[in-house]
Parts: structure tokens; sequence; C-alpha cells
């Protein structure tokens, strides 16, 4: 708790953190045509909450992303993924033929489908790492 | 010429892991943990594997780290004493030697006639630019090998889910 | 030896691995173990990640959609192999997720034994099995 006090920590934090976000939605939809993606995204975000949890206190990174939050976001990428499956099979696809998404166009339907499951992996990952985060730091007090 | 460039990266990761095993601090094992794997991720960069390289800078030097130090503190960050480190050594000896035998077969490091480099990945190339996408790391995590990542994603689901039932605070919890 | 020589990148990830591997099997302290077995882990990313390599190549990232270049240079393989790449991305963030159980379960046997190392534990457990036999 000594860390209330760091004032050279708090203000960098607090200017950083606009940018650590924004960086994770960059890399989520950047990933098509440079490195990234889902997985780094997920994890820069969750690395955004981390930041701030550890400096401003669990409390606070709670009342900013509130624990059932996150409990429902990692079932629910993983939900986006077999959504993403079912729509592609009621297309009359198989399970994950992304083609199948917009019939005119499968090259469209491929993008469309990638876009989703990344953010599915979105999803889970940021949603599962900042959950594991809260968890342990709930153990320690 | 980019070899002593990845000699000189091998060798200061193979220090901070001895400095790993070796140190009995806890939470400076922890941080030289998180220095083993941001040097790696430059590593992958030579190694023309950005993706890797910016997942491994992300995780390794990020979120794990902050995991291990929170374990730390509900663990104690001292490690007692050591023992007998000859059998141990012993055992590691033989089977990196076991492991280097097996690599003497295979094609050298680099070597564009690999037989990896010939058969799968010319077509994912392709694909990918039929698919006008030009990171084909992408077009082959979620399209190609969709069901290799859904699976991984429900991996990382379980161990959540694992950690949930391991130190669970809802009603009830804290044995 | 030197036909052997191009394979040092592959021997030096081992060497690495086999620091880690030390580090789990002759360390008492649990959450050293897991350090270790962090370690070992990169190391293997690292020789999967070693063998997509092609020398001259640059990343997986196309420079044009044109199809015909792209046949061209991936018949070429001026592009290193992006299926590596792919099966190490993931395995790293699942890494990560299944080191933080493993992290939890040393939590939990902290919680239940009031030690995290090894020997304490192993000999709590002796102790323990020998009173339930004496009360037999």
């Amino acid at each position: 708790m000594r860390m209330r006090e760091n004032t050279i920590l708090r203000v960098a934090a607090k200017s950083l953190l606009p940018f650590f976000f924004l960086f994770a939605f960059y890399v989520q939809f950047h990933g098509d045509f440079g490195p990234g993606g889902g997985f780094q995204a997920g994890v820069i975000f969750a690395a955004g909450v981390v930041l701030y949890g550890l400096i401003y206190g669990v409390d606070a990174a709670k009342a900013v992303i509130p624990k059932p939050w996150v409990e429902v976001g990692v079932a629910l990428g993983v939900l986006i993924w077999i959504a993403t499956g079912v729509a592609t099979m009621l297309e009359g696809g198989r399970y994950l033929e992304y083609g199948k998404l917009d019939v005119a166009h499968p090259v469209h339907g491929q993008h469309l489908g990638i876009l989703f499951v990344e953010f599915g992996v979105l999803m889970a990952v940021a949603s599962g790492m900042t959950l594991i985060f809260y968890l342990f730091a709930e153990r320690g007090r | 010429m980019d070899v002593p460039v990845e000699a000189f990266l091998f060798l200061l990761l193979l220090v901070t892991a001895v400095q790993v095993a070796r140190l009995r601090d806890l939470y400076a094992a922890s941080m030289m943990t998180a220095i083993f794997s941001l040097l790696s991720a430059g590593l992958f960069v030579l190694m023309d594997a950005v993706d890797v390289a910016f997942t491994e800078a992300a995780v390794g030097a990020g979120v794990a780290t902050v995991l291990s130090l929170g374990a730390l503190s509900l663990t104690g960050s001292r490690e007692a004493k050591k023992r007998g480190q000859i059998f141990p050594f012993v055992v590691v000896t033989l089977t990196g030697a076991a492991l280097i035998y097996g690599t003497l077969d295979m094609p050298h490091y680099g070597d564009a006639n690999a037989v990896i480099h010939r058969h799968l990945a010319p077509d994912f190339i392709r694909g990918s630019a039929e698919l006008e996408i030009p990171n084909v790391v992408t077009t082959v995590l979620a399209s190609y090998r969709g069901y290799d990542t859904f699976g991984e994603s429900f991996v990382v689901f379980t161990a959540v889910l694992g950690v949930i039932l391991m130190l669970g605070t809802g009603k009830g919890a804290k044995p | 030896m030197s036909a052997y020589l191009g394979l040092w990148h592959y021997h030096a990830c081992i060497v690495l691995m086999m620091v880690g591997l030390f580090a789990v099997i002759s360390r008492q302290h649990l959450v050293k173990k897991i350090l270790g077995l962090t370690i070992t882990q990169v190391s293997v990313i690292m020789f999967f990640v070693a063998m997509g390599k092609v020398r001259d190549g640059t990343a997986p990232i196309l420079a044009t959609m044109e199809a015909e270049a792209v046949a061209t240079a991936a018949r070429d393989v001026d592009y290193s192999n992006p299926i590596p790449h792919v099966l190490m991305l993931t395995a790293i963030v699942v890494g990560v997720a299944t080191n933080a159980l493993g992290l939890s379960f040393v939590v939990r046997i902290k919680a239940s034994y009031g030690s995290a190392e090894e020997d304490e534990i192993l000999a709590a457990d002796h102790e323990t099995s020998k009173r339930e036999s004496a009360a037999l």
C-alpha cells in the first residue's frame, strides 16, 4: 500500500494508460496487416489493467473493469468461437468455413470470420489474464 | 553476417538462465526470468518471428512476471537450502547429450531446402495472398489452423477455470 | 565436426533447455521449479522458431498481393516459415495460463502445508502416513 504515495509512478502510469489500451486495439485491428492479433492484443490489454491495479490498488482496477465482467468475458470469448463455427454451418458450410459467411464474396467472408474469431481470442485472453491477476491479488490480503 | 549478434544474445540468455537457477532470492530470480523473456524476444526478431517476439515480450516481461511476484508474496521469497547437485547435473547432461545427438541429422539452420519449407508453407503464403491478408501468421492462425487456435482458446478457458477453483474467494471459500 | 557447425543454434537452445530442467529438478522451492519450467518452455519455443528460419528470408508479412510475385516468392522461399510461428504464438499464451495454474497450486500447497519447500512437504506427508498406519 506504500505504492499510494509514490507520485512519480502514479502520474507516469496514468498518462501511459490511454496509450496502452489504444495500442491494444491497434494491435487487434491491424493484425491482418502487420505483426499482431488477438493473443497479443489480449495480453497488452490485460497488462494495462494489471499496471493500473498494481499502482492504484486492485479495488480501483475492479471499479474500472468489474470482476463479473471478466468472469463472463472468458466464457464469452470461447462462445464467440463456437458461434462463428455454428454460423458457418447454418450457412451450409463446414464448421469454421468462413467463406460461407458471405456467399457472394468468399474472400470477404473469410475477412469477417477472421475478425470474429480474433475478437473471441481477444476476449478470452484479456479477461482470462485479468481474472487470474484479480484472483492472486485477492488471495494476498 | 548476423551470426555474432545471435551468439551474443545466446550468451546473455545463458547468463540469465544460470542466474535463475542459481539465485536463492526468488524475487531476483523472477526478474531474471523477465529479462530472459525479453532477450529471447530479441532473438525471435532475428529469426524473423515478429509475432512470436511480440507475444513473448508482452507475456514474459508483463503478465507472467506479475503473476510469479504475486505468488511469491503468498509463499515466501527465500529458498531455504540446496540439496545435492551431482545427480541432477548428471541427469541433465545425459538428457542434453541425447537431444544434441538427435539434432545431428537435422537440416542446417536457415537451410532453404529443408523439407518443412518446401511443402505446406508455400501453399499458405500463396493462400494468404488470395485472401488479401498480408500477415501470413494471422491467416494460418485464424483460418487454416482455426481448429487449433479454437482449442488453444479453450485451454486458456480451462486453465482460468482451474485457477478459479484453486484460489476462488466466493462464498464458503478459503480453507 | 564442421559438418555440424550449422546446427549450433539448435544446440544453444538445448543448452538453455537443460539449464531450465536443472532448475526444475535440483531446487527445493516450488516457485523456483515453475521459474525453471518457464526457462525450459521459452527454450523449446526458441528451438521451434529456429527451425522456421530461412537464411536471407524475411518475416512472413507479404510485401505485395500480386499473385504472380507472391508465387515466385513462395517458390524461392523468400519468407521464413510461418507455421512454427503460429504454433509457438499460441503456445506462449497457453503456457502463461498453465503457469498461473501451477502457481495457484503452489499457493494452495503453502496454505495447507505451511511451506513451499519440496522436502518439508514430503516430510509432512511421510509423517501423516506414519501416523495413520499407527492408528490402524
